[in-house]
């Protein structure tokens, strides 16, 4: 373990302690990852099963999809997946800065994604009537689609996690202070997604914004302050942290979960969505 | 604790304390005491907690067992309740299949394959912590509901009444209506977890751990059919999950995945179920083909023969194993096509399974055959488990399984094969690496004595019941008529369940002896040919003084047969890793712990979400949602404070006395 601050000295594609000299926890992703396979895989197919056999009175998919805006979000997710990327380049040239940078910007284009996907749930359920109870393809959209979108929130937890960790100076530092840059960020995430995105969407269809900002003001409140706390974090850290070149695997290691998520979700919008305008 | 540097080319700069900088626990340290098991990051002492745990669920789920045994000893008895009679059938089979069979195969996986393939720990020492404590949430969510048999205010409905398959509708609401199948569900799905994360530790260890010269077609059978079990876990958990996840829906959310009247069709269970379910099987029976490839050359003191058949035999097993999971359901229409489908693929399983028995058979074949006990548990293992696997046989021709379907011919087919299969080789297996793990032999006489009551309790017990089956009996039947001719079979079964019972006793109370009084034995006690016969009994925290470098796939017997070579390697070893600072060990850490706590606060208390909580007959809350989400934070608090804490590491130092110190320092 040479000094982190030796910046491209680390070979990024091979690891000699291994027997394979894959590196240990690329490993595990690459496994864990073939069990999400299996995961989505019971998943789609069972939509698929219901889908193909639909009991009277099912919704109609097509009434109640909004496919601009599905479109416009799986956009912005494989768009996120290209920020990803330069995320994992970024932390192997040891570059710290740009890598909080590219981390965030992932994070951002996943709260757009998950905020499309709420105010889309918001809209089947209040205008388009289908809930997760009253048809089977409202329970085996909502299952397959929310559990989607639970993969893309862990991964902006993970990421997040990833981000404040980069803060985590050499020596010193208190738990307390990475703890609330933590929440800081949760709150930020969170407000980003169920209320900033899915409102400005509400913005774009139609609604003033003055009306948005009125009945979502504490959510987004507190949202700008949790910002504005992040802000703070990142300008006062200490400057000389652990996170460094040698942490490259640990980005990489999200980065490939990161992408999955994004190639199931092209599989899933193809599957439920795009398949049904054939 | 020492922390002494005691050679010159140590390279870490200062003496230091584990950091402390951005832990809430301080890390323990403990060797000895309860602490140092609950935070213990070693492969060996996690493999001890699991086969502890496992041997305690496998006598529980055995006197569930004989209480099913006694209620169907004469016709219409009243031993136990109809109700209870379901619960019992229902928690044997789970227990035995979820918490002694699959734990006692993770406790040996845990004990062997780091040894085997010549490592010091499992590749994430502290992910494998987490699996244990995963697996022990698990356990107490399926067990849970027997409290409210003592404690009627603890309203659970009992244990789970579902059967171990809980087949679609029958556990909708309408049906079950109270919280027992709430906690069977999550209960199963935290033991998939569980052992999800085991087999990815498990993948990485067995593919990038390997000792050098150990390539893969070097490696012994049992960690190779243990890399085949743990792929076959991580790819057919997931379908159960979701399955599972679908029940929870419907029972709590308010789905119809298999509500008929909201358009759900309940056979989707029965293929989910069993796309992880057939896998399933072979996950329970594949780690013990491992345990008896191992055991029979070294009692044979011959090299097992057709290695690579052995191995790609196993591997085509776990292939096929995912293409015949409708076998369990030609009684439900699925048609000609698929029904000859299945049962061709079904067929054609059996094929690499009686490979593996000529190979058996051959490697025995003029060898010289050393009869102790391990190999007389290995020997009843072929004959019992191709007693077993001819059974199978018949069930794939769907027109002869259509007649045997739910009958006690299924039970005695598939008691052969776990019984006759799994647990003799698991029994094998505990007897052959006791004294390892120990450092005491068990006695051979009262280990022979257990086998052959074992064995004529076993087939007294099951033979009977292919022609109870036959004759017409149901399974999962809580009594019957004394004029169905079924009264001699079941009385004689009965009896011969007592027997087994007696045996299996004898046999644990023997091993409880020679833990304290066994005979003491060193290295290597049955002269064996895989490396963990090459340390010391029982292993060092740190396994190996010197890596070893793997020569030929029995690598302790060349070993033992080129010592000179040897001792100068391992020489150049333990000189080589001294100058990088010595052997490097993982710290134990507290978050496996803490996340897994957070999982049983989390999973228990969403198991009951929509009911409100009470305290001394108050009500508190209106719904368990908030303490579930408590649960779910502290996991998640947990595993951020553990990503926090990293995996330090101290090193170890062995002098030319052998001599072990310990230092601190070079901080990763």
């Amino acid at each position: 373990m040479s000094s982190p601050a030796a910046n491209g000295h680390l070979d990024h594609h091979h690891d000699h302690t291994t027997s394979t000299g894959i590196p240990n926890k690329k490993l595990l992703w690459w496994a864990f990852l073939a069990s999400d396979c299996m995961f989505f895989g019971a998943l789609i197919s069972s939509h698929l099963v219901y889908r193909l056999n639909p009991p009277p009175g099912n919704a109609v998919p097509t009434q109640v999809f909004n496919i601009e805006l599905t479109s416009f979000s799986t956009f912005i997710l494989l768009m996120s997946s290209l920020l990803m990327a330069l995320a994992v380049n970024a932390i192997q040239k040891g570059n710290v800065k740009s890598t909080r940078t590219m981390l965030l910007g992932t994070i951002f284009f996943g709260c757009i994604f998950l905020g499309g996907q709420v105010f889309e749930f918001t809209h089947f359920v209040a205008d388009k009537h289908m809930t997760l109870s009253n048809s089977i393809f409202g329970s085996t959209f909502y299952t397959l689609t929310g559990t989607h979108g639970t993969h893309v929130a862990i991964g902006v937890l993970l990421l997040g996690m990833m981000y404040v960790r980069t803060f985590k100076p050499t020596h010193g530092g208190s738990l307390g202070r990475n703890f609330l840059h933590l929440l800081a960020f949760a709150a930020a995430a969170g407000v980003a997604f169920l209320f900033f995105v899915p409102g400005l969407l509400e913005v774009i269809e139609g609604e003033s914004l003055r009306a948005m900002l009125s009945h979502d003001a504490k959510p987004l409140l507190l949202g700008a302050i949790a910002c504005a706390a992040l802000v703070w974090f990142a300008r006062t850290s200490n400057p000389a942290v652990e996170f460094g070149e040698k942490n490259a695997i640990d980005v990489e290691a999200i980065g490939l979960y990161w992408h999955f998520v994004d190639i199931v979700w092209i599989i899933i919008f193809t599957a439920v969505y795009l398949l049904e305008y054939l | 604790m020492a922390k002494v540097i005691t050679q010159s080319g140590f390279t870490g700069k200062e003496i230091a304390q584990p950091a402390t900088t951005f832990s809430l626990f301080t890390r323990p340290t403990a060797k000895t005491g309860l602490v140092s098991w609950l935070t213990t990051v070693d492969h060996k002492k996690i493999g001890m907690l699991y086969g502890g745990f496992a041997i305690l669920f496998f006598l529980i789920g055995g006197i569930e067992a004989l209480m099913i045994r006694t209620q169907l000893m004469v016709p219409n008895n009243h031993f136990v309740s109809a109700q209870l009679y379901s619960e019992l059938f229902t928690m044997h089979g789970t227990t035995m299949i979820f918490l002694a069979v699959m734990p006692l195969n993770a406790a040996f996986f845990n004990l062997l394959i780091p040894i085997q393939v010549g490592a010091r720990d499992v590749a994430f020492p502290r992910l494998n912590s987490f699996s244990l404590w995963v697996w022990v949430v698990g356990a107490i969510l399926l067990n849970v509901g027997w409290i409210s048999h003592f404690v009627p205010s603890w309203n659970f409905g009992g244990a789970p009444d579902i059967g171990w398959f809980g087949y679609a509708p029958l556990t909708s609401k309408a049906f079950t209506p109270d919280l027992s199948t709430d906690f069977w569900v999550l209960g199963i799905q935290v033991l998939g977890v569980s052992s999800i994360v085991a087999s990815l530790n498990f993948i990485v260890t067995i593919i990038n751990l390997r000792a050098p010269g150990l390539t893969m077609m070097r490696l012994p059978v049992f960690t190779w059919m243990a890399l085949v079990t743990s792929f076959l876990l991580v790819l057919a958990l997931p379908a159960i999950a979701i399955a599972l996840i679908m029940v929870m829906f419907d029972r709590n959310f308010g789905t119809n995945f298999f509500e008929v009247s909201g358009g759900g069709q309940p056979i989707l269970w029965q293929h989910l179920f069993w796309v992880f379910g057939h896998p399933e099987v072979y996950i329970l029976i594949l780690p013990p083909m491992g345990y008896v490839s191992e055991i029979l050359p070294t009692f044979a003191r011959k090299p097992l023969f057709g290695y690579p058949i052995v191995v790609f035999s196993g591997v085509a097993i776990g292939f096929i194993g995912f293409g015949v999971w409708s076998h369990h359901m030609f009684t439900t229409g699925l048609g000609t096509v698929a029904t000859a489908a299945f049962a061709l693929a079904t067929m054609a399983i059996a094929v690499p399974t009686g490979v593996k028995v000529f190979n058996w058979i051959g490697t025995l074949w003029g060898g010289r055959i050393v009869t102790r006990v391990p190999m007389m548990f290995a020997l009843g293992f072929i004959w019992m488990f191709m007693m077993g696997g001819l059974s199978g046989i018949m069930h794939s021709a769907a027109p002869a399984d259509a007649q045997q379907q739910d009958s006690y011919f299924v039970i005695a087919h598939f008691h052969y094969v776990l019984i006759g299969g799994a647990t003799f080789a698991l029994l094998a297996a505990i007897h052959f690496w006791f004294p390892k793990f120990f450092g005491r032999m068990v006695p051979e006489f009262w280990g022979k004595v257990s086998f052959w009551v074992i064995f004529a309790g076993f087939n007294a017990t099951f033979f009977p019941m292919h022609f109870l089956g036959l004759n017409g009996m149901p399974r999962r039947t809580w009594t019957y008529d004394s004029n169905m001719g079924w009264n001699e079979g079941n009385l004689f079964a009965t009896c011969g369940a007592y027997l087994l019972g007696l045996g299996m006793f004898t046999y644990f109370a023997v091993l409880v002896w020679s833990y304290f009084k066994g005979e003491k034995c060193g290295n290597d006690p049955w002269d064996a040919r895989t490396l963990e016969w090459s340390i010391p009994s029982p292993p060092p925290e740190h396994n190996f003084a010197a890596i070893p470098t793997v020569h030929a796939r029995d690598a302790w017997w060349y070993e033992k047969t080129h010592k000179e070579e040897i001792a100068q390697e391992k020489a150049a070893h333990i000189k080589a890793e001294e100058s990088h600072g010595g052997i490097h060990m993982p710290d134990q850490s507290w978050y496996p712990l803490f996340a897994a706590a957070g999982l049983l606060v989390g999973a228990y208390n969403f198991a009951q979400l929509h009911y409100p909580v009470t305290m001394f007959g108050q009500q508190v809350l209106a719904s368990h949602l908030p303490l579930a989400i408590t649960g779910l934070g502290l996991m998640v608090a947990a595993c951020y404070l553990w990503a926090l804490e990293g995996p330090g590491g101290y090193h170890l130092h062995i002098d030319a006395e052998g001599k072990v110190t310990e230092s601190r320092g070079d901080h990763h």
